[in-house]
């Protein structure tokens, strides 16, 4: 928790702060299956306006984006427990609530909250869980996503990633800014701005950096930057073009690419930008590398084939073999957490879409159903794609479930929001 | 006599602080740049100078409207990086003033058209920029007077639906140092 304070107050003062309008986010399926589920309001002792009603309203609304659940409206039931000794099972029962999610805030000394909830089975009418955290009230919705993340994952068996966080550019009047959001489009942040374009943001893995590609010099230069302190440096500013940063599991190697004076070539280079090391050696163009989680291998882009296809080849170098065979066009590579999946986005009758692909089966599904998708960015969990897509002319996120049947819409009241990285799980 | 001196004085004096101020970026421009080819250069004040010697004194030839070295753009078929004929003289034009010029330095911006995703759209320009560039191999100009760099899809008209339209993206465009 303490980690999580500092972090906020840095972000507070060390990021040039711009007020940037929230992405609102619209659910467009969920699964067949829904866990009925009543978040009642929490109690509070002493009521500051909006608090009681936020943390059951993120909770609902991060249960519900997730399209595995029904959040059942609790307005008309006539018990409203805030402890364990005042549920009336039969009453969450008679609305068919599964689950029920109880809760109050305590008001500490020294301004700080104590949030208190238990997760309850209604038919067996059994406790499943119960949590309290100490917070600063600033912390209160990341508290709410970190209690969702809780009941997820007890109810479903996943991991719960509602207390994440993604990176976006979003282009507005000419300007280019790089964002941080709560995974739910609240609290954006802006962390770098330029009249010049801004592209291929990669989250580090421990979640503290963000990795991209500035074209504030009028070339492509890739920089690292703390979002921490909010001081950036140069990874990497060679002769030509400097793009496609991805991490490497460990957060110690990037994978990236260089030009010189040729075509698009993949290297490695140590985080402080020491090391540097060819990986390919080819006449055509090898981009987009992305580790594998297990850090075995990289798996890019490459028309050496004569149009553009995955390939992959140990992380060190060395020969390369084809993943793809379906489509003329396949770029974008992104491994899913467990290296299981593959997704990449694939030209279909002139239209791009995000597709994923099983690495051991080799089945292909078309996920997205925009013209224009690009830029795949896996949950930590696996189990949702946050991708780029346009409606109209005005390019927007989305996210889709690995198995096609949620699918979400993120958007900005203004301006155009493209590029987007989903950030890891980082424990407090 | 002497307020003359104390002119000229001033001048070498601001002269100096503009320089020192375009000098303070190469350094840094240095520290930044790890590729030798590029650190070897000092700056931006080579076009300065070869613009004034080089022809009438009111007329900058890479800016002269007339001069055939102020067009900048090579434009490019889908799908293709093949300087087309029609570009030819423009191509011979800035490597003959590139020969002559030993000094000056060029940007080749590879551009795509808005279709596709932009790393790869990045990877395709500048098979184009390498394209102008072996062209201008061919024609005498050394590769430290060259740097191939992409914009991709990043400077691409989003709104187009012909190719007309998105013909005016497939380009090379030719920046000279400094400019």
């Amino acid at each position: 928790m303490n980690k999580l304070r500092t972090f906020l107050r840095f972000l507070v003062f060390f990021l040039p702060f711009t007020a940037h309008a929230d992405l609102t986010v619209e659910i467009v399926g969920g699964a067949a299956q829904q866990i009925p589920i009543a978040v009642v309001p929490f109690a509070q002792q002493t009521p500051v306006s909006g608090q009681r009603d936020t943390i059951a309203n993120v909770i609902g609304a991060d249960l519900r984006r997730s399209g595995l659940f029904r959040v059942l409206e609790t307005r008309g039931v006539a018990n409203q427990p805030s402890d364990v000794s005042q549920v009336s099972y039969s009453d969450w029962a008679a609305i068919q609530a599964q689950a029920l999610t109880i809760g109050s805030v305590e008001t500490l000394p020294g301004n700080r909250l104590k949030v208190s909830f238990r997760l309850l089975d209604v038919y067996k009418q059994t406790q499943l869980v119960g949590m309290e955290y100490n917070i600063t009230p600033a912390q209160l919705r990341m508290t709410a996503h970190k209690i969702a993340d809780v009941i997820y994952q007890k109810l479903t068996g996943e991991q719960g990633v509602f207390a994440t966080r993604i990176a976006y550019v979003s282009k507005s009047g000419g300007r280019y800014a790089l964002q941080v959001a709560d995974s739910d489009g609240y609290n954006p942040q802006t962390v770098v701005s330029s009249v010049e374009p801004i592209i291929s943001p990669v989250w580090s893995p421990d979640g503290t950096k963000l990795a991209y590609v500035s074209f504030e010099k009028k070339k492509p230069i890739i920089y690292v930057q703390s979002l921490v302190s909010g001081q950036r440096t140069v990874l990497a500013n060679f002769k030509g073009n400097n793009s496609a940063p991805s991490w490497s599991p460990d957060g110690k190697r990037l994978a990236i690419v260089l030009t010189y004076a040729a075509n698009s070539q993949i290297y490695a280079i140590n985080a402080d930008g020491t090391g540097l090391q060819q990986l390919t050696r080819t006449s055509a163009i090898d981009t987009e590398p992305v580790w594998s989680p297990d850090g075995r291998y990289i798996y890019f882009t490459s028309d050496r084939g004569g149009s553009p296809q995955v390939y992959r080849m140990p992380s060190s170098g060395g020969e390369a073999s084809r993943m793809t065979f379906d489509g003329g066009y396949i770029v974008s590579p992104r491994i899913s957490p467990d290296g299981k999946l593959l997704a990449y986005v694939r030209r279909d009758g002139g239209q791009f879409k995000v597709a994923v692909q099983d690495l051991q089966s080799g089945q292909v599904q078309v996920l997205s159903n925009g013209a224009k998708d690009e830029s795949p960015s896996f949950a930590p969990n696996g189990r949702m794609i946050l991708h780029a897509t346009r409606v109209g002319s005005r390019g927007t996120l989305a996210a889709v479930s690995a198995d096609g049947k949620v699918k979400q819409r993120l958007t900005e009241s203004s301006g155009d929001v493209r590029e987007p990285a989903w950030g890891p799980v980082v424990n407090q | 006599m002497n307020k003359n001196i104390v002119m000229s004085v001033l001048l070498v004096a601001m002269l100096a602080a503009c320089s020192s101020k375009a000098v303070k970026e190469t350094p840094q421009a240095a520290v930044e740049d790890k590729s030798p080819a590029v650190s070897q250069t000092t700056g931006g004040n080579e076009t300065a100078t070869s613009g004034v010697s080089d022809s009438s004194l009111s007329s900058n030839p890479l800016t002269d409207p007339n001069n055939i070295l102020s067009k900048r753009s090579v434009y490019f078929d889908y799908d293709s990086d093949a300087i087309k004929a029609e570009f030819r003289p423009l191509v011979e034009a800035h490597a003959q003033y590139l020969n002559s010029h030993n000094n000056a330095k060029v940007f080749l911006q590879g551009n795509t058209d808005d279709r596709g995703t932009r790393e790869y759209n990045l990877s395709l320009g500048q098979r184009r920029a390498v394209a102008v560039k072996k062209a201008l191999n061919l024609l005498g100009v050394k590769d430290a007077q060259i740097e191939t760099v992409s914009f991709g899809k990043e400077k691409a008209n989003g709104a187009c639906s012909s190719d007309s339209c998105w013909q005016q993206d497939r380009r090379v465009e030719l920046q000279y140092q400094g400019e």
